[in-house]
């Protein structure tokens, strides 16, 4: 692993502690350009620095990950953004993703877990937690509904079985080796359905992510 | 002019809300309060409603409106003391401004000849300014004096809502006075109704007053209690997880079990709408699988689409994915398990995967086949299926298949 290859990053968490925590575990496998610790700071922060990934806290002050997303993206739709959080709330993870996040891990992720989800960012594939492949699969399960876009409104067979494996813990590597088929082409799968999350205008979509949230 | 006074009072990102101000008001208030909230001079406003109110009378309506309709600004009800005295200096002087003019208004419309009558003029004045003292007396500012029985000792209290009733009453005697000299028929009758609506119009103030006052304090009660669970639950939970933590601290493997088992019980609680687990399928792998990472110390991740009632057989199979949860935390050796439950319309689906050492399956030892037995065993006997996979040094996958009750008949 040389110095050009390795991704810049730039971590954005209103929790000092946690930045710290996550940089001592990435230690030098990425390169960490910037932190910021809430939402204003972060916008400065990224523009300035340009780096290849933000990792992006979902709950912040000021519009949470979100805001960054909707203030950032439109001027620099190249950068990357790996939504962190804590809470597994379907709301949460659904609004962020549809915001323009490229995946979505939980801050339980190991180090080097965390340094492959930063590098498959990085190289424009998505990354999915098995509750996020879970909330894909709730959310796009109910078939009986007509779809006003089929390109968008459903998934696959072959997604589907993507997003189950994943579900259920598999690797990229893993889903791969069970399905036959090549890492890429499992890459290529997870990359649509995210597409599809973030375009599809099916209501279950929002309205299933605000039912699970009865608090 | 482009200062609006006030206008960070509500913080940034709420909606700003539009209140009656207290403060150096000249009647209700409303005026002042829309300029505050449009953040424009209230002067303008003031003449606006005044243009109005004399070319047609909506003026009047409306302003009517928004002082029923739209609350005092909170800070009133705070600095109750301090707002009442400076509204007693206040009314002395403006009050007699705003009888003058209005009284000028009213003769002017009344010699001019657009005006009512006399023998029904009298009787509405009198009764408007008796409703509009008992109004007043009533507003939001006064409720916390009114309501304690010393406040009604109050001198300027009691000389209002007097006031008020006698004019009200007055005015209506007048009405019936002339009404009377005019008709006798139905003198009875339209007496019965005058004095209903009198005692209506003197009763509505308090009455609506009392109701919304009441709804209020229902509000604040209920978010007292909200805080009061909450700082319940995070004593009995949080506070007391944190000290068995630091009495734990060289224990590594326990203090990881305490944040997990904390981390699970607040996530519950903040997250998940309340479910029985005794009656769903989710809740109750959940339960499970919470069961086993205390008694075990391993982080089993759980995710479950779609979710059914429990019935026996599904709980044979729930049954058979805690023995392959805890197979997965006693040999294998990995410290996270995955757990995916897929509920479909047909069958109930779960898949217990770790990626530990793995086993052989035709060289396992006799006591653990006899664990597997009660996996397999179990899920057979109920019309189930269990499939097994594993390698060594390639983790162990468990996949459970039930079928729903009633989809296979």
């Amino acid at each position: 692993m040389t110095e050009d290859t390795r991704p810049r990053v730039v971590i954005v968490d209103d929790h000092r502690m946690w930045r710290s925590g996550v940089r001592a575990e990435l230690g030098d496998t990425v390169d960490i350009v910037g932190e910021a610790g809430d939402v204003d700071e972060a916008c400065v922060v990224i523009e300035a620095r340009e780096p290849d990934v933000v990792l992006l806290d979902v709950h912040m002050p000021g519009g949470g990950g979100r805001e960054v997303l909707t203030r950032v993206l439109p001027n620099r739709p190249d950068i990357k953004f790996l939504a962190l959080s804590v809470s597994d709330a379907a709301e949460d993870v659904i609004a962020v993703i549809r915001a323009g996040a490229r995946g979505y891990v939980t801050k339980s992720i190991s180090g080097t877990e965390l340094t492959a989800a930063i590098r498959r960012v990085s190289d424009g594939d998505a990354v999915f937690s098995p509750r996020l492949a879970g909330f894909v699969l709730d959310a796009f399960s109910s078939t009986d509904v007509p779809a006003i876009d089929p390109e968008l409104d459903r998934l696959s067979p072959r997604e589907r079985e993507v997003m189950r494996l994943i579900a259920r813990g598999y690797a990229y590597k893993e889903v791969a080796k069970e399905l036959f088929i090549s890492v890429k082409t499992v890459e290529t799968h997870v990359s649509a359905v995210l597409r599809k999350l973030q375009l599809s205008n099916r209501h279950e979509l929002s309205r299933w992510a605000a039912d699970r949230r009865l608090v | 002019m482009q200062t609006p006074p006030q206008a960070a009072r509500t913080g940034v990102g709420q909606p700003r809300k539009l209140y009656r101000e207290a403060d150096r008001r000249v009647l209700a208030g409303v005026c002042r309060g829309l300029a505050t909230h449009l953040g424009i001079d209230p002067t303008i406003i003031r003449i606006a409603f005044v243009v109005l109110a004399v070319s047609s009378l909506v003026g009047v309506f409306i302003y009517a409106a928004l002082w029923y309709f739209v609350p005092l600004a909170p800070e009133e009800a705070a600095a109750e003391g301090e707002g009442t005295r400076k509204r007693g200096k206040r009314d002395i002087g403006q009050l007699v401004a705003l009888a003058a003019l209005a009284l000028g208004l009213v003769f002017f419309v009344q010699m001019i000849g657009l005006g009512v009558p006399g023998t029904v003029f009298w009787p509405i004045v009198l009764v408007g300014a008796g409703a509009a003292f008992l109004w007043q007396q009533a507003d939001d500012a006064q409720r916390v004096k009114w309501r304690k029985a010393a406040a009604v000792n109050s001198r300027s209290a009691v000389f209002r809502v007097l006031a008020g009733i006698v004019l009200i009453v007055g005015g209506l005697l007048g009405f019936l006075f002339f009404r009377g000299q005019l008709r006798h028929v139905g003198e009875g009758l339209l007496f019965a109704v005058v004095a209903a609506a009198g005692i209506m119009v003197i009763a509505a103030p308090f009455v609506t007053k009392l109701a919304r006052d009441l709804s209020a304090e229902r509000r604040e009660r209920i978010r007292q209690e909200e805080r009061a669970e909450l700082a319940a639950h995070v004593h009995d939970s949080v506070l007391q997880t944190l000290a068995l933590i630091q009495r734990n601290a060289y224990d590594g493997r326990e203090v990881q079990r305490l944040a997990r088992a904390q981390e699970r019980d607040l996530r519950a609680w903040l997250y998940k709408p309340k479910k029985d687990e005794a009656t769903t399928f989710e809740a109750a792998i959940e339960a499970q699988a919470a069961d086993v990472e205390d008694q075990h110390g391993v982080t089993i991740d759980v995710v479950v689409v779609g979710d059914c009632p429990l019935d026996e057989r599904l709980g044979a199979q729930l049954q058979a994915a805690r023995e392959a949860m805890v197979n997965a935390a006693r040999h294998s050796g990995a410290a996270v398990i995955s757990v995916y439950v897929e509920v479909e319309p047909e069958q109930v689906t779960v898949f217990v995967r770790d990626r530990g050492k793995g086993f052989d399956l035709d060289t396992v030892s006799a006591d653990r086949m006899g664990v597997r037995g009660s996996i397999v065993g179990r899920m057979e006997r109920n019309g189930g299926k269990a499939v097994i996979r594993s390698a060594p040094g390639d983790g162990t996958e468990v996949r459970l298949e039930m079928a729903r009750e009633g989809s296979d008949t």
